[in-house]
């Protein structure tokens, strides 16, 4: 691959968080960095850990294969290897893996003298794993909280932690983070449909710009939020998907043991209604 | 600094939100859960030991009356319309009205089913339904092992000191019946306390519990539409009666089943098939003693439709997946075992 023009003059030392200069340097395409390595040690130590699991059995069926966490019995102690210990560690690791990849990328930002928009915004997917595996065990007393690692399993845990609270859809954040999924994929059509629209045209055309842009959306809607806004707009929509997401579990089981059409109760409840004492 | 600021406008909505929530969702950690399938499935049964105390308390079991001589004369020679207990001892006859009474009409005495000067009168309908209810609990103990096992019920399984127990269903007894404004809702989109407070269908045990078969089991293996002749508004009744039958368990779905698969019995609980006996058991008791008795209520206790009071999980379990914890009150009142 091609080093673009203005490439060579950012391939720059320094603006690492920690280590000096120790691996700062590309790789190809690739900025290495210290947390480049962390990132490739702890990603190659949990994969190695699942394939070791798999190997143990029952199933080398891809859909089948799960690193299921510990019997709630062990509560926040380590557990063996095979009953969940493996879980443990692979936690640990993908922790590791993705705070070491967004600290590469806080790097990277240092270098390029960007903010930081990028690190945090995986910040909160980060967020959203360790709010899984971390948060919500540790405030139910239990690694066994967690969610198994393996494609069929894990969505197996989503159903019934789900129906743990009797009917998922009436928790009032997962509500939250649905109708922010759904507003980011709309913000995120309508934006790439403008841009296509404009930037992209047929032969003999002339490229349109922002003023276009502007024009469509008040013509269509009164009201254009501009260039910069819908950027922002998607920012804030995406990773209020993934915080709400995080809320809408944490909540389920520390903060409600209940079926989840009853916390709405409290509607009921307002002393309001006719009858109401 | 710029960067500090954007995330403040990203917090500060979410905080005020979140505080909002915190206020209204009044529970707290630390909680209990019990396990009830293979580790990582999150089948566990997600209690709060806050509320689990209070429920501990108001399902306690009484204590039990003296016992009383077996020797002695049988009531039913002594006393005149004497149809159930009447192989007991005059004593034993007498201990187990005493109890009765301390189950059922604590505050009005003998003579909520007893004319005080006739105790052998049929005339008040309290006494020709509590002595069917006699002969049910007997039914139940007798004929019903796979679903109350040895545990078995007495009367104040259901009464718990009332009258009329406080966990009763009458068809079609729903503000959704009467409040569609746009048509037919097939019951819905009301908070149903059957359904534990969902919008599903507000009487989900007419035709499961009473009244016919209509099938639960709306999962049907088939793999076209066409061969598939469940309809939405079966499925969501169905879900109705399972969120009855968590809610009156104080449980939740994963009690019984593996949601992977509903239908598939291999990888649901012990649990599913007791539970399956139970539906049966309320079917058979609602068809052969309960709805019979409608001739004999005052409209008073009769439903809007004018259909006999009827039982459900929730009569006996009462928000306990064990009624009483599953202490058993027959080595006490062993009459009421039957045969």
């Amino acid at each position: 691959m091609s080093m673009l023009s203005f490439e060579r003059k950012y391939r720059v030392r320094g603006g690492t968080l920690i280590g000096g200069d120790l691996f700062d340097f590309w790789v190809g395409p690739f900025y290495v960095g210290f947390f480049g390595v962390t990132t490739a040690f702890f990603s190659l130590l949990g994969i190695g850990m699942i394939l070791w699991g798999a190997s143990q059995g029952p199933t080398w069926n891809i859909w089948q294969i799960s690193i299921a966490p510990p019997d709630l019995s062990y509560g926040l102690a380590f557990a063996p290897l095979l009953e969940g210990g493996l879980w443990q560690v692979i936690t640990v690791c993908a922790i590791g893996a993705f705070v070491s990849w967004a600290l590469r990328e806080v790097e990277i930002c240092r270098k390029l003298g960007m903010k930081l928009h990028v690190p945090i915004a995986f910040g909160v997917a980060i967020f959203a794993y360790v709010s899984l595996v971390v948060i919500r065990p540790l405030l139910m007393g239990a690694w066994g909280h967690g969610f198994p690692y393996g494609i069929m399993s894990h969505l197996d845990w989503v159903s019934n932690t789900g129906y743990q609270y009797l009917h998922f859809h009436y928790n009032p954040a997962h509500m939250l983070a649905v109708t922010f999924f759904f507003t980011t994929t709309l913000a995120l059509s309508l934006h790439g449909a403008v841009i296509l629209s404009v930037a992209n045209p047929g032969k003999g055309e002339v490229v349109k710009g922002g003023e276009h842009e502007n024009s469509f959306f008040r013509d269509s809607i009164g009201y254009s939020i501009g260039s910069l806004g819908i950027h922002r707009l998607g920012l804030f929509l995406a990773l209020s998907a993934g915080f709400w997401s995080a809320v809408c579990i944490i909540i389920s089981g520390p903060f409600w043991t209940r079926g989840w059409p009853e916390w709405w109760n409290w509607w009921l409840n307002l002393p309001v209604w006719p009858g109401a004492n | 600094m710029k960067n500090k600021h954007s995330m403040h406008k990203l917090l500060l909505p979410g905080t005020a939100l979140l505080a909002l929530l915190m206020l209204t969702a009044c529970e707290r950690p630390p909680i209990d859960a019990q396990q009830t399938g293979y580790r990582g499935t999150a089948m566990a049964d997600i209690n709060n030991p806050r509320t689990e105390v209070k429920t501990a308390a108001a399902n306690q079991v009484p204590d039990p009356l003296p016992l009383a001589p077996a020797a002695g004369p049988k009531a039913r020679d002594i006393y005149q319309n004497v149809e159930v207990l009447g192989d007991l001892s005059v004593g034993q006859f007498a201990r187990v009205m005493a109890a009765m009474t301390a189950w059922v009409s604590p505050e009005q005495g003998c003579n909520y089913c007893h004319l005080g000067e006739n105790l052998a009168s049929d005339d008040l309908y309290t006494k020709r339904v509590s002595r069917r209810m006699l002969q049910m609990t007997q039914d139940i103990n007798s004929n019903w092992d796979q679903h109350v096992a040895n545990t078995g019920v007495t009367c104040y399984t259901c009464h718990r000191g009332n009258n009329v127990p406080s966990e009763i269903w009458f068809t079609g007894d729903s503000p959704a019946a009467s409040a569609s404004m746009a048509g037919y809702t097939a019951g819905q989109n009301v908070p149903a306390p059957a359904a534990a407070y969902a919008s599903l269908p507000a009487d989900p045990f007419t035709g499961y519990l009473t009244q016919g078969d209509e099938p639960i089991r709306v999962q049907t293996g088939a793999l076209s539409d066409q061969d598939n002749y469940i309809t939405i508004q079966q499925t969501e009744k169905t879900y109705g009666l399972m969120m009855h039958m968590s809610d009156s368990l104080g449980a939740n779905c994963t009690l019984c089943h593996n949601s992977a698969s509903w239908g598939n019995w291999s990888t649901s609980n012990p649990q599913r098939v007791t539970a399956w006996h139970g539906i049966q058991m309320v079917k058979a008791l609602n068809e052969n003693y309960l709805s019979p008795l409608q001739p004999e209520y005052p409209d008073y206790r009769l439903g809007s439709l004018g259909d006999a009071p009827k039982a459900n999980c929730a009569t006996c379990h009462q928000g306990v997946q064990k009624p009483l914890y599953g202490v058993s009150m027959l080595p006490d009142y062993p009459s009421l075992a039957g045969d």
